[in-house]
This record gives structure tokens, C-alpha cells and sequence, in this order.
């Protein structure tokens, strides 16, 4: 049985997983109450593809790391197309280390092409800033829950997905790299992308069924109702996590990861 | 018996010294990779380095386990990728077998360098480009919990061209796999010890490359996250020519120190020595 009423090709879901179905903000707003946010790395600037900070969840604080793509083509341009700097990375790090502080969960969306490959990116260490955040995600104590709602491309996403779920969206896609960089070095032809697409495995159902991810969140031109889904499962999910000691929680989180 | 078991068994009788390094006749006329640099072959001695700039041509990994090891006991010699089943895997892997001499693309064992006890690994440029398949983060992995579970310091050769596309996300999940265990030996108190190599970029930078307490590189090792092209065309912009050196990254504050070939192995025994609990 299909999961949805109408099954998409892999190329089609890739298509849409890049349109501009949710945005960072209307994601924010529509399943947090009380925003704050928070910028800078306090080593060397603020990255505005990753809007960070803290808010309630039906009441409880957490806090919310976002990848923003931007809106118009102007923003689109300022955020690289949610491609994160180094100090993204280190910014998220910076309040991934508040939130176990004050023992609130973590909770990142995720939606880039993957981390920006600059010449400044470089020299600040793209490599090594998520490196770090992978590398700490595996010592934090609090429940965190990566959300995929767009695209999820290679170690720029997974910077924010070393988590103790990982969700995505119904046309969402997470993969190595794109379809159409996988065409290009293994056929050396970029332009047999929607044939990669079918081979490489990204969409949600092809990772359900992998257990890479643990849910797929179904989508529909009603927004409020799939926030609604979200914060309600968010909820839910966080309440069992916290039923754990950290050392079970972080036993878990690195045996989910240890079985790949 | 599949195609992949016979297989296994003809590169068993595949002897060591057909590593592509000792095949190169002496009199051969090479050019360095990174200063262009003529020599013959012979000219670069045990530690194959150019005589001119001092960058070190590229070692298989059992290579170097001979030129920097007092002694070697190799771990996890069996554990290879069963289930190829991209098209034309099957056949690449075949291939990188019967020219390292190894399952997967790293070599993992308990050595002893200038007198130290080490948890080593050694990835080979020559096996798919050290790209990280599933099987090299499982060696690596058990690498890093058999230097938690016996209290020993981790050296680690890193070399690689990033994911094993065919793979898939498979090869993406290691990076995670194996910093989990790096969290472990860290949580431990114990000494991870990186060698940046050349080439060593994508998903191996982005984890366990930068996650060691010091790391070293040799000379002008390329080393970087994404691929200088793909910079070029996103930046529309040529990259100068020691972008992504060991010297720049040193400059940037990403290397601790650049050691030649000739005095690596004193340097990695020195520092794993001054890492030795001090008790009397
Ligand atoms: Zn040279």
C-alpha cells in the first residue's frame, strides 16, 4: 500500500523538495510560540541562512536552529541558497552547548543544497565547523530532533541531523550530494540527474525503509494543520526522550548511528 | 561460492611487493605533483618525497606501515563490502583489492611506533581514492573502541577523495558512526593523534580529520572540504595556488604542526610519549 495517495517519482520529489513550500520564519512561527532569536558565533560573525534561538513548545523552552534559503531572490542571494558559512555551523554549535546548559531539548529544520563551497569558507574551516558540530551533537545530553522539510544534502546537513530522531517531509529528499553532482562524477554527465535520482535513494520512503529516518511527515496546502502535526508529535516524542537518564539518551543516540 | 568470494581468495596470493609504488622501475622519469619537479624515480628514496620541495608522493598503506612502525598487527583484515550492488562497484572494489593488498580502503592494527603502543590507521589513496565506504567506517570505528576498551592513543593517516558515491547515504552515516566513537575515546582521556595526508577532503575533513587533539600534516598535503572546481564555478573566481595546502591551513590555524616524512615517526613517538600518564 502507498503511503501517500499519489506516489511521486524520485525526480518529481527532488523538483519539489526545492520549491518554496515552507518557509524558515512560517516554520518558526507556526510551531513555536515566544521566539527569541539569537545571533552570532562569538569567534567570527553571524550567519543569516541559519536563524537560531530559543521559544516555547507548548509551553516548554527549546531551542530552534533553522536553515533559511530566504525568500525573494535578493535573500535567496544573501543566504547562498541556505548553503551555511563556517560560522553557521559555529553559531549552531555556540547554542547547542546554551541549550544543554539549561537542559532544553534541541530541534533544527533543515533545508540546504549543502554547506556553501567558498574560498573564505575554506580558509575559516568549513571541514572543521562541522566536523565540531557533528562531533558534539554526540556529547550533548539534552533529546534532540532533526527535521528535513526541504533538501538535505551531504555533511552540510547532516552538521545539524547527528540527532536522536530525524524526520522529514513527504517531498523532502536527504542525500550525499545532489542528483545532478552524483550524474556528474559517476557518469560525468550532469544532465542524467533524474536517472541518478532513481538510483540514489533519497526520498523519504526509500530512507524509511533504510531506517535512516524515523518519520515522514505528510504535507498539504493547509500549513496550520501540518504545524499542528509537528508540534504535537514534537511533543510527544521530547516528553519520552526526557523520561531518559543522559547517559541512556546519549548511549541511544550514538547506538542509532553506531548501526550504520 | 559468489563472485565476490573468489575473488577474496585470488588476491590473498597477490604478493606485497606489487604495490604500484615498488612496480615503478628506478630509472623512470617523474614529475612532482606539486612542483613539477623532474627526478627519476630512484631519486625519491624510501621515503618518497621530491628532493626539491619536500612533498610526499603519495604511499599505499602498507607502505607506510613499514616506514613508520616498530611493529604491526593488523585488525579487521576481513571485514569487506559484501553487497556492491551499484552497478560497476563490484568490479572498481575487485580492482583497489588486488592493488592495496587490503579489504577496504583503510588499514587499521595495533602498532608500536618509536617504542609507543598505538591504535593505527592508515587509509590508501589507492584503494577508490580512500573514499569512505560503510566497511572503512566500521574499521574505523572498531578501531577507535579498541583504543577505548585498551586504554591506547589512536594515530590516524587520513587520505581521501570523500563519499563513496555508490554507497550512497550509507557512506554519508559514517561520518556520524565514527565520531561517535571518537566522542567515546575522548570521554576516555585518551590521545587522537591525526596525520593530514594528501589528498584529504570532503566527508573525511568534515569528520574525523578535524576532531583529532593534535594534528600534523606533510608537506603541501592537499587538504580541504569542498573540491577546488567546484569552488572556482560557484565563486567564479581562480583560486590561488596553495589554496587548500597544508602551509595555508597551518597559516589559518587548522594544523598544529607540518612534519617531513624523514622525521615523522620520532615526532608521532614524542608526542604519544608526552601524552603517558606521568606515575612514578
Ligand atoms: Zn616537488
Amino acid at each position: 500500500m502507498a503511503l501517500f495517495k499519489r506516489e511521486l517519482s524520485p525526480a518529481r520529489i527532488v523538483k519539489k523538495s526545492r520549491e518554496d513550500r515552507f518557509a524558515a520564519r512560517e516554520i518558526i512561527d507556526g510551531v513555536f510560540t515566544d521566539f527569541i532569536e539569537l545571533h552570532g558565533d562569538r569567534l567570527s560573525g553571524d550567519d543569516n541562512s541559519i536563524i537560531g534561538g530559543i521559544a516555547r513548545l507548548n509551553g516548554q523552552p527549546v531551542t530552534v536552529i533553522v536553515i533559511d534559503r530566504g525568500t525573494d531572490i535578493q535573500d535567496k542571494i544573501s543566504k547562498r541558497n541556505g548553503s551555511p558559512e563556517p560560522y553557521g555551523y559555529r553559531k549552531a554549535q555556540r547554542l547547542m552547548a546554551q541549550a544543554n546548559k539549561f537542559n532544553r531539548p534541541i530541534i533544527t529544520f533543515i533545508n540546504t543544497p549543502g554547506a556553501f563551497p567558498g574560498k573564505t569558507a575554506e580558509a575559516q574551516g568549513q571541514g572543521e565547523a562541522i566536523a565540531q558540530s557533528i562531533l558534539k551533537s554526540m556529547k550533548l545530553t539534552v533529546p534532540m530532533i532533526a527535521i528535513i522539510y526541504g533538501e538535505a544534502g551531504s555533511g552540510g546537513a547532516l552538521a545539524l541531523a547527528t540527532s536522536d530522531q530525524v524526520w522529514m517531509f513527504q517531498n523532502a529528499t536527504y542525500s550525499i550530494l545532489s542528483p545532478e553532482g552524483f550524474a556528474s562524477i559517476l557518469w560525468k554527465d550532469s544532465k542524467r540527474a533524474d536517472e541518478a535520482a532513481d538510483v540514489m535513494g533519497l526520498t523519504p520512503k526509500d530512507l524509511m525503509e533504510k531506517q535512516i529516518i524515523e518519520y515522514i511527515i505528510p504535507e498539504g496546502r493547509n500549513h496550520p494543520r501540518v504545524f499542528n502535526l509537528i508540534r504535537k508529535r514534537l511533543d510527544d516524542e521530547i516528553t519520552s526522550l526526557q523520561t531518559l537518564a543522559p547517559n541512556e539518551l546519549l548511549a541511544k543516540r550514538r547506538a542509532r548511528f553506531r548501526a550504520f | 561460492m559468489n563472485i565476490f568470494d573468489q575473488h577474496k581468495h585470488q588476491t590473498a596470493k597477490i604478493k606485497r611487493q606489487d604495490n604500484v609504488n615498488e612496480r615503478i622501475p628506478d630509472g623512470l622519469f617523474l614529475a612532482c605533483p606539486y612542483c613539477g619537479a623532474q627526478m627519476y624515480n630512484k631519486q625519491l628514496g624510501r621515503y618518497r618525497v621530491c628532493s626539491k620541495c619536500g612533498y610526499g608522493f603519495r604511499l599505499q598503506a602498507r607502505e607506510r606501515v613499514t616506514l613508520f612502525t616498530d611493529t604491526f598487527t593488523e585488525m579487521d583484515a576481513d571485514i569487506v563490502q559484501t553487497n556492491p550492488d551499484f552497478p560497476g562497484y563490484a568490479d572498481k572494489l575487485s580492482r583497489a583489492q588486488e592493488q592495496t593488498d587490503l579489504g577496504e580502503s583503510v588499514l587499521t592494527g595495533e602498532a608500536v611506533i618509536k617504542g609507543q603502543k598505538v591504535a593505527l590507521g592508515v587509509m590508501d589513496p589507492y584503494f577508490m581514492m580512500a573514499s569512505l565506504g560503510s566497511k572503512t567506517g566500521e574499521k574505523i570505528t572498531r578501531l577507535f573502541e579498541y583504543a577505548t576498551e585498551n586504554q591506547l592513543p589512536v594515530v590516524l593517516f587520513t587520505a581521501s577523495g570523500g563519499a563513496r558515491m555508490q554507497e550512497g547515504i550509507n557512506s554519508l552515516m559514517q561520518m556520524a558512526k565514527i565520531s561517535a566513537a571518537v566522542a567515546q575515546h575522548q570521554e576516555a582521556g585518551l590521545l587522537y593523534l591525526v596525520v593530514l595526508t594528501d589528498p584529504t577532503t570532503g566527508g573525511v575533513t568534515a569528520s574525523f580529520a578535524m576532531q583529532g587533539d593534535v594534528t600534523l600534516a606533510e608537506p603541501h598535503a592537499l587538504v580541504g572540504f569542498a573540491g577546488a572546481r567546484v569552488i572556482e564555478s560557484t565563486i567564479h573566481e581562480k583560486l590561488p595556488k596553495d589554496f587548500q595546502r597544508a602551509e595555508t591551513l597551518l597559516k589559518n590555524g587548522f594544523v598544529d604542526k607540518i612534519v617531513p616524512r624523514e622525521t615523522l615517526a620520532d615526532t608521532i613517538g614524542q608526542l604519544v610519549a608526552l601524552h603517558q600518564s606521568t606515575e612514578v
